[in-house]
């Protein structure tokens, strides 16, 4: 198709688009500015959209890395352990579930897939009670792995896996058995490559989901030193007053890593996190 | 040749499942139950008994219960009215051959749904914080209004509410309302335009319809996310308590009795009334666009 000339239609469009994109980057400006600035001011006056050049400095950062506020690396090293095992444990199993319910017609396929669809929908927090006190009885209370057990075989990665898992061909499952593979050797050795991206789409989404969760660790850990990033930035969020200097200093640490994934992965991104809405 | 019948062609697709089939029965099947027998039970460690419908009586007469249905309902409302058609008129402007650099403020939308609640919670306690010089007081002062505490009225902190679930999820629907939008072969508006089809007509007959299944699944999610929302609350006002239960939500509720008084009985009829509701809310919704006929 030739390119269009440029209309005052789109011109329009673009400007729209520009002013969206800067209500949609504002916060992410407001952060880093009060980030800069001293807790005192913050607390006193509130946060004030102009620079003040003078007031700012770096001081809050250097804070974080101190002595003083060892426990924020704290969180942020339980965080990166719970994002780790939880990422590769559910890849793993999600894969498997995804895998068999594209590649092998079984008695109860159509109703496993049904169930994979309803839990999907269906938040965690309506859940959550009774799924805690299955954490009492199994003595998971205040251990990562009651944080992580509940959710790491994920119905959101399943459907995803099935998804691609269907597109692929069968031929490579036939080929296989001929070659004398057993059943996993062939899922293990053929087509977990061959679907090298969906398990990147999904490392991404997951990890994401995994670091930015809040309501179920919330519920599970309690002791100060085994909080996730999250639950203890939350934390430091009180009626008395915040601890502004580690507050948001620490959540700008804690978007980075994100941020920075974003930028190389975009795509998998999109097509990890849109996988519900797209029908197959 | 395996002799293991593990490894047979019959069983090999079972042992692939079973990570789901104990997943769904210990950590969904069974809670959803036990969720049910709790809600008629008093549940006290060594003594649980059966209590009839006592947990629902009490849960029915407490003011707050009603303050976090009318909270949530209002919350799913607002969420619903406007994080449906804004972003799929903007995937529809995004998506058109007049626009350019489409996919650069298709992310810039999309990067704010990659923060945490948390982070996002305090972000806008900053913005919208009580104080003179907070970012929003002084927008107000410009417009020639008063400094006003957002957090301290219902009205005002629903608007919180409502702008920060939009910044954080707008651009997620838009990508849904993209990738359905991308599926839509080109030839159908080209004979449209033949047959003597404007813009309007276009996006009314062709557009619309097409978009109708993704449609349908952002509606559903938003409605059990709406009524699932609690983090945006919490971060909010300083945890789970907010003057006069302006912010109290039903999770929030379930979250008090449940968890933070430990009666587990009337947490779990909070929950069961929670997921009816949903529930009921979502047949309605798909029997409503169920109604509407395909223009073709």
């Amino acid at each position: 198709m030739p390119e269009r000339k440029p209309t005052l239609q789109t011109f329009l469009l673009i400007g729209l688009f520009v002013v969206l994109a800067l209500l949609a980057l504002f916060p992410f400006y407001c952060l880093a500015l009060a980030s800069l600035k001293p807790s005192k001011e913050l607390l006193r006056y509130g946060l004030n959209i102009k620079l003040q050049p003078e007031l700012l400095s770096l001081h809050n950062y250097s804070f974080i890395f101190s002595e003083g506020s060892a426990k924020y690396m704290g969180w942020y090293k339980n965080s990166a352990i719970v994002t780790i095992v939880y990422t590769v444990f559910c890849l793993l199993l999600s894969s498997m579930v995804g895998y068999g319910l594209a590649m092998y017609r079984f008695v109860g396929r159509n109703v496993l897939f049904v169930f994979v669809l309803l839990v999907m929908m269906i938040p965690v927090e309506m859940i959550m009670l009774p799924l805690y006190k299955q954490m009492i009885a199994f003595n998971l209370i205040d251990s990562y792995g009651g944080v992580i057990l509940p959710f790491v075989v994920s119905p959101l990665p399943i459907f995803f896996f099935r998804q691609f898992a269907a597109g692929l061909p069968r031929d490579f499952l036939d080929a296989g058995r001929i070659d004398g593979c057993s059943e996993y050797g062939i899922f293990f050795k053929i087509f977990v490559p061959l679907m090298a991206p969906a398990f990147g789409a999904m490392a991404i989404v997951q990890s994401l989901a995994s670091w930015n969760s809040f309501v179920w660790p919330l519920i599970v850990l309690n002791s100060g030193t085994k909080l996730t990033l999250p639950i203890g930035l939350a934390s430091l969020v009180t009626p008395y007053g915040n601890n502004y200097d580690i507050l948001i200093a620490g959540s700008v640490l804690a978007i980075v890593p994100i941020m920075a994934v974003f930028v190389f992965f975009q795509r998998y991104f999109v097509s990890g996190l849109t996988v519900g809405g797209v029908k197959g | 040749m395996r002799s293991n019948w593990l490894y047979s062609q019959r069983i090999a697709p079972y042992v692939f499942v079973l990570p789901f089939v104990l997943s769904l029965a210990v950590f969904f099947l069974y809670p959803m139950v036990s969720t049910l027998l709790m809600s008629f039970q008093e549940v006290l460690p060594g003594q649980t008994h059966f209590v009839g419908w006592s947990n629902y009586k009490s849960m029915a007469d407490d003011a707050s219960f009603y303050a976090a249905l009318w909270n949530s309902t209002r919350y799913t409302f607002w969420t619903l009215l406007v994080l449906i058609p804004v972003p799929l008129v903007l995937a529809v402007l995004l998506n058109s051959a007049r626009m350019k650099w489409s996919s650069l403020f298709r992310s810039a939308l999309f990067v704010p749904t990659l923060t945490s609640v948390v982070v996002a919670g305090i972000v806008f306690r900053l913005v919208f914080g009580s104080l003179d010089d907070s970012v929003m007081n002084q927008f107000r002062h410009l417009l020639g209004f008063q400094t006003i505490n957002w957090m301290g009225h219902s009205a005002t902190g629903m608007v919180v509410l409502v702008v920060l679930a939009t910044w954080r999820f707008a651009g997620i629907n838009i990508v849904y309302f993209l990738s359905a939008l991308q599926t839509i072969p080109g030839e159908l508006y080209e004979s449209a335009e033949i047959d003597g089809a404007n813009t309007w007509h276009k996006f009314k007959s062709i557009t619309l319809p097409l978009l109708k299944p993704v449609a349908i699944y952002v509606i559903t999610i938003s409605i059990y996310g709406g009524y699932s929302m609690f983090t945006e609350s919490f971060m909010l006002w300083n945890g789970n308590r907010s003057p006069n239960d302006i912010g109290l939500t039903m999770i929030g509720l379930l979250y008090r009795n449940g968890v933070e008084q430990n009666n587990l009985g009337l947490g779990s009829a909070i929950g069961v009334a929670l997921l009816g509701t949903t529930m009921i809310l979502n047949l309605i919704a798909l029997q409503f666009f169920g109604l509407f006929k395909k223009e073709e």
